[in-house]
């Protein structure tokens, strides 16, 4: 190699006499000139913002919720099953609010995940390629309603339909808002099953073809159970996004929070609490628009842990092949 | 030579049940016709699950629309909203709806872009950018009335924008920020490194293989993702309730600094009230919203095919 490359037909910058240079000299000029230094360190800044989100989502509610918990013990807060601020015999009781969020989870996840499990078999699997050609997009639609339109959805079609078939359900049930928000989290479970079946490699259903085989037993006791981790990780944050649902439950759940599982009831959601206190004209500083952020700091909390465990599984699997 | 990878213990424990087993006397019945009916039945059953989520979005789009229809006129589009349902319309809602969505563009398109950019093309390998990573796959899924938590504390009371435009587009861009650096990271990736080295080797700088280079080729992958995040953001409620976007607005917002209403908080305020006739407007304004949602997401699925099809076929 004793040509030198040539120096490029002069661009506009100050990069004509580089050619001649030793390499750390050109090196030097590429990548540590100061012009290139700044636009690093602009660039860097602004993939800070994400870990200063981060922070800024922490601090809030931890220091937004002190007052509160200078008022409300601990021992209330998770000892108690009535929440009623806006009482003047007030309950600050949280397993109020966390019933109702698991009631509507469950529900959600009992429509969701076996949905979306399926699903996400058939396209990987079964579907010819016309035939994920328009499954895909159309999931990927569903995916894009907006949250306050399944409520509408649910309010005004699902429960209407759900008092026919079982009596004396209320215009307000936690049964019909669980189960809009599984119909919400379906494309999310999909996609991200469908993902993990991808990536199971195609020589172990081959092996399983040629050991006789037919395409369910492939299907249900080889690929499924080899995409397992993956499927699970889908399963946990569709389930937190079903945790941090807002508007399907403030609009179709109800306001009152109680201790119940019955799913025909009217409930309220740690999510649907947060908006009821904003949306009224709550007084900033008084106990019940404080409570909002203590509420949000044990929902963030919740999903995040989810969703730290998600990712665990999901990086734990990307290793396995 | 390396042995094929042993297969994991679930796997290997389902395979030697699968299917040819012998029967009681000790001949070999591989069951044929029945193991093919459960496929058969299997396959219908994973199809009926796959078409179960179609009909509801089809079910959803004909409620919304038949509805909606009687009161989607000209009149709808142009009045401001109304305590008489006759009279109320979604003049408001709709330009707060694109002022937000406009704010939102101009801040998170350029943070996003730049902080994929460092991810991809400047950091090294190691913990910051594991850090940074992790963080970023976590902020997506921290649920939106959390980060209507944040914005209210952070740009609503501590920075006093009051309840802005602006308060409201800081929000919303810290919302999908996550999902901007994560599509435009994967646009960044599918670019082939070969490009790179090509304007290296005829001295470009670093910023001018990106600048000129790079981003061009990876532009219509960045386009894609950043129109989905905004279809996510036109759509949100949750924080704007939160930092208090108000329900009521009858005039129509001058500037980043005036307060607002928007379409999903004008469908909210209708869906909830206990009359039939703000049903029929909820829909109405739904279906507007829903009309603006899919031109922006069958724009970004159309050019995601036209350009995978194209990165294919060369």
């Amino acid at each position: 190699m004793s040509t030198p490359p040539s120096p490029p037909s002069k661009p506009a910058d100050d990069e004509t006499t580089t050619a001649d240079r030793p390499a750390q000299d050109l090196r030097r000029q590429v990548y540590d000139s100061p012009k290139e230094k700044l636009i690093e360190y602009a660039l860097g800044a602004c993939a800070l913002v994400s870990v200063l989100t981060t922070l800024g989502i922490a601090a809030v509610l931890v220091i937004e919720s002190i007052p509160f918990f200078q008022t409300v013990a601990l021992t209330e807060f998770f000892g108690d099953t009535q929440w009623t601020p806006q009482f003047s015999e007030k309950h600050f009781g949280i397993w109020a609010l966390l019933a109702g969020t698991l009631l509507v989870t469950v529900i959600s996840a009992v429509v969701a995940l076996p949905v979306g499990l399926a699903s996400a078999i058939f396209i990987s699997e079964y579907a010819s390629k016309w035939v994920r050609k328009v499954l895909k997009p159309s999931l990927e639609l569903l995916a894009g309603v907006p949250t306050v339109v399944y409520g509408y959805f649910a309010l005004t079609f699902v429960t209407p339909l759900l008092q026919t078939v079982v009596p004396g359900l209320g215009v307000y049930n936690a049964l019909s808002a669980g189960i809009v928000v599984g119909i919400m989290i379906i494309p999310m479970v999909a996609s991200l099953s469908e993902d993990a079946l991808q990536a199971v490699p195609d020589s172990l259903s081959q092996a399983a073809y040629a050991l006789g085989a037919t395409k369910y037993e492939t299907v249900v006791r080889v690929n499924v159970p080899a995409a397992f981790s993956g499927i699970m990780a889908s399963f946990i944050l569709a389930v937190s996004r079903a945790i941090g649902e807002t508007m399907i439950v403030t609009l179709a759940a109800g306001a009152t929070p109680k201790a119940t599982l019955d799913p025909t009831q009217s409930i309220q959601t740690m999510t649907a609490f947060i908006v009821q206190v904003s949306k009224g004209d709550t007084p900033q500083g008084t106990i019940v628009y404080q409570s909002i952020f203590a509420v949000g700091l044990v929902l963030f909390l919740i999903t995040l842990a989810l969703n730290i465990f998600a990712n665990r599984i999901t990086l734990h699997y990307q290793e396995e092949y | 030579m390396h042995a094929l990878p042993a297969p994991r213990s679930s796997t290997r424990a389902f395979i030697p049940r699968t299917s040819m087993e012998p029967s009681e006397d000790g001949s070999f019945q591989t069951h044929r016709s029945r193991r093919k009916r459960i496929g058969i039945a299997l396959a219908g059953i994973l199809f009926l699950a796959t078409i179960f989520g179609v009909v509801v979005l089809v079910t959803l789009l004909v409620d919304v629309v038949t509805s909606g229809t009687p009161w989607l006129d000209g009149r709808f589009i142009t009045s401001f909203p109304s305590r008489n349902p006759g009279e109320a319309g979604i003049k408001s809602a709709l330009f707060g709806s694109l002022w937000l969505m406009g704010l939102t563009a101009l801040i998170s398109v350029p943070l996003g872009v730049a902080s994929a950019v460092y991810l991809e093309e400047y950091a090294r390998d190691g913990w910051f950018l594991r850090l940074i990573q992790i963080n970023i796959a976590n902020l997506a899924g921290v649920p939106s009335v959390v980060y209507g938590i944040l914005g209210l504390a952070l740009f609503v009371r501590f920075a006093a924008l009051g309840q802005s435009l602006l308060a409201g587009a800081l929000t919303l861009s810290l919302l999908i920020l996550p999902i901007i650096i994560i599509s435009t990271q994967e646009a960044l990736r599918s670019i082939p490194s070969g490009i790179r080295e090509n304007a290296y080797a005829l001295g470009a700088t670093r910023w001018q293989v990106i600048w000129s280079h790079v981003l061009p080729m990876a532009a219509p992958g960045i386009f894609t993702g950043v129109i989905l995040a905004l279809s996510r953001a036109i759509g949100e409620t949750a924080p704007l309730i939160l930092i208090g976007a108000l329900t009521f607005v009858p005039f129509l917002p001058r500037g980043a600094l005036d307060q607002f209403t928007a379409l999903p908080i004008q469908i909210f305020n209708w869906t909830a009230r206990p009359q039939s006739e703000f049903e029929g407007l909820a829909a109405a304004a739904i279906v507007v919203l829903m009309i603006l949602l899919f031109t922006m997401n069958l724009t970004a699925i159309l050019l995601r095919n036209y350009f995978e099809e194209r990165r294919a076929g060369s």
